[in-house]
């Protein structure tokens, strides 16, 4: 076991667990989807980002890609919602609601992408 | 290349940056959790937008103020701790990047890139050069004088700061490293499209050898000259085909046995391969009776044999006859004392060769052959080129450098491979056929220093002549050597050689000998006199003024007016006529 691996891996499901959970339920529906979340995941995406940075494989690299894109989608989605809380004043409307949400599925996806070459990975070295 | 010092900096950045996060990832939340109190006195909560506002500029500046209510106590202590958190977090952050900037593994990491950045922007042909000592350093003023490009390696950091600080007129990249190592040639640019050659003149026998291997190998088409000091590696050297082999020392002694025998034909070969900045070395004369050569190490040696084939007897001074081998007769001692160099037969001696490996022993030497017989013809050795100011106040008539030589003869077969052959052919003329060239460079010539410059007859290097050949005018050389302002002047210049294609090269050619295509050409005058040729050999309407003294129009309009009022000119002749 290498301590490094599995803080690697930590980061690496935590930012998808942290993205499904804040992106599980109505999209329309504010009630379901706390800001909380959206900053956890936002924080521990970033760091996962860190920690991919700097691996010169070819799968380290598309690890990177992934993890910005995540970074890239939720911050964009963090970046909607002051907006019309704070700026536009129009609150969190269903229509406002589900352009976050949709934004956060789309780092859903990145997030996945990643999980499944670090499975993949895990697996090619077998041991 | 630049993406390694990327990587390399986030690596070692990869810590600080997630303390950095994490502060204030932490800050932030605290201030979202810690009730608040708004100007009605209500329960407030603040959001992640304002405690992200707050603590960004917090942690860079300590703060505008509490906004956008006045804090409460309990706020205020949180406050207190993430100033702290976050100022630390910066200062780690920052101290981390500079250490990492001042680390020498990283600066060489950056070092290498831009060396290897330099090299791939070179876009014209270059030479790899491996050792930049004495010999290394004299080639690159040679080349960068004729704006030749070229890149340097040397496994000595101090070597390569002084090619870093030494005022060459082209920028070449230089790099600290083994020229043994094959990875550290390709580093170079030795597979480069651009790379011409290698030259490999390090102090160390094996690694040139390896050099040149590597360059026949990786890249077999490269043009390989390499120094050897001995027979053996000379001999091993040719074996894998290495096209240029230079032994310093035979060099060495070649030209010194050329200066007697021939004074003016050393004077040709000084200046064909010299540089042009300096002032014309003036002709010669060394005697011809018995020398003295102090020193029979390697150089020793080779001047001996030279000397003897030019029929010249010769008496050795050595202060190691059994390790040297020394012949019989050999005079011992190291020539720096009067002693030795009076029982050598200094007052009877036409001249004497400083020849020992020792600068300062060789400076000795002279001074004292100096005072005992004012009258020798003295041949120095100088070593070390920091040394030269020495060695011109010691009244040495014939200062030899042996990396300076080696330097021009290297630069001569690089850049200009006919004047090689031209020197080759020019060697088994008599003297009288050199001073009569002499004579003809100096009355063209003057003071400055000649250069040599090689013409080609080809659609590419020569349009405008290439398509006179095919029209009814003959082109001789005299035509080329007219001066296109004014056809009645001639430019300074002397062709030395002519090679068509096929056939023995021509040395010394006629004025009228008539121009083919696949001519090469070697000329030797002033640069002016370069640049007005090149004019003639691009520009048609020059090179058809020159042929006919008639300036053609160069318009399109211009050309169908000349023609209109010409056949108008020739309907009045025919009207006339008849």
């Amino acid at each position: 076991m290498n301590l490094e691996k599995v803080i690697f891996a930590f980061f690496i499901v935590l930012a998808l667990t942290l993205n499904f959970g804040f992106f599980y339920g109505d999209i329309a529906d504010p009630r379901v989807h706390h800001v909380y979340e959206l900053y956890a995941a936002i924080v521990v995406s970033l760091i996962a980002t860190v920690l991919k940075v700097g691996d010169r494989t070819h799968i380290g690299a598309v690890l990177l890609a992934t993890s910005l894109v995540a970074d890239l989608q939720l911050i964009v989605a963090a970046f909607i919602w002051g907006y019309v809380v704070y700026v536009s004043k129009t609150g969190l409307t269903p229509e406002n609601m589900s352009s976050i949400i949709s934004m956060s599925a789309g780092a859903l996806v990145a997030n996945i992408t990643s999980v499944i070459l670090l499975v993949a990975e895990t697996l090619m070295i077998r041991r | 290349m630049h993406q390694e010092v990327l990587f390399l900096i986030f690596r070692r950045m990869r810590m600080p940056l997630i303390v950095l996060i994490s502060a204030y990832a932490l800050s932030v939340l605290g201030f979202v959790l810690i009730p608040g109190q708004d100007d009605q006195g209500q329960t407030w909560h603040m959001g992640f937008f304002h405690a992200f506002y707050f603590v960004s500029f917090m942690g860079s500046t300590i703060g505008f103020g509490e906004i956008p209510y006045a804090f409460t106590d309990g706020q205020r202590y949180w406050a207190l701790f993430t100033i702290y958190l976050t100022v630390i977090s910066w200062l780690y952050g920052i101290g981390h990047l500079i250490s990492l900037i001042q680390d020498p593994a990283f600066q060489n990491v950056i070092r290498h890139s831009r060396f290897l950045l330099q090299v791939k922007r070179i876009r014209k042909p270059f030479y790899l050069i491996c050792g930049y000592g004495d010999t290394g350093e004299h080639l690159e003023n040679v080349m960068s004088e004729r704006y030749f490009n070229s890149v340097v390696i040397d496994i000595s950091p101090e070597r390569i700061d002084h090619l870093k600080v030494s005022q060459l007129r082209l920028e070449v990249p230089g790099q600290c490293a083994d020229a043994s190592n094959p990875s550290a040639l390709r580093d170079a640019g030795l597979e480069n499209k651009y790379c011409v050659g290698l030259v490999a003149l390090t102090n160390d026998e094996d690694a040139n050898l390896k050099a040149a291997l590597s360059a026949k190998l990786l890249s077999p088409k490269l043009k390989v000259i390499a120094r050897a000091e001995t027979r053996d590696s000379e001999a091993n050297l040719l074996s894998f085909d290495t096209d240029v082999v230079i032994n310093p020392y035979t060099q060495f002694a070649n030209w010194l046995a050329m200066a007697i025998h021939s004074p003016s034909m050393y004077l040709i070969h000084d200046w064909m391969t010299g540089i042009y900045d300096r002032p014309l070395s003036e002709p010669l004369v060394p005697p011809k009776g018995t020398w003295i050569i102090c020193g029979f190490g390697r150089f020793g040696k080779a001047v001996c044999s030279y000397l003897e084939t030019e029929g010249i007897r010769t008496i050795l001074v050595e202060a190691d006859p059994e390790l040297t081998k020394a012949p019989e007769g050999t005079i011992i001692g190291s020539g720096t004392e009067a002693v030795t160099l009076i029982e050598a037969g200094i007052h009877q001696a036409a001249g004497i060769v400083a020849g020992t490996n020792n600068d300062a022993d060789n400076l000795s030497i002279v001074m004292t052959a100096h005072a005992l017989n004012p009258e020798l013809f003295i041949v120095g050795r100088q070593n070390k080129s920091r040394n030269t100011d020495l060695f011109r106040a010691a009244k040495v008539d014939f200062i030899m450098q042996p990396g300076a030589m080696m330097a021009q003869k290297i630069a001569a077969i690089m850049m200009t491979p006919m004047l090689v052959d031209f020197l080759e052919m020019a060697r088994k003329m008599d003297d009288e056929w050199a001073n009569i060239l002499i004579s003809r460079i100096i009355a063209l010539t003057g003071e400055e220093h000649p250069v040599t410059w090689k013409i080609k007859v080809t659609a590419n290097a020569a349009p405008a002549l290439y398509e006179e050949l095919g029209k009814e005018h003959a082109v001789t050389l005299i035509h080329l050597q007219c001066d296109p302002r004014d056809r009645e002047e001639r430019i300074t210049s002397v062709p030395l050689m002519v090679q068509s294609p096929g056939e023995l090269p021509v040395l010394l050619p006629d004025d009228d000998y008539e121009l083919h295509v696949g001519d090469r050409i070697l000329f030797a005058g002033l640069p002016k006199a370069r640049n007005s040729m090149s004019w003639l050999m691009n520009n048609y309407n020059a090179l058809e003024y020159v042929l006919t003294g008639e300036e053609r129009p160069s318009g399109i309009v211009w050309q169908w007016l000349s023609k209109q009022s010409s056949s108008k000119e020739e309907a009045s002749k025919v009207i006339n006529q008849a």
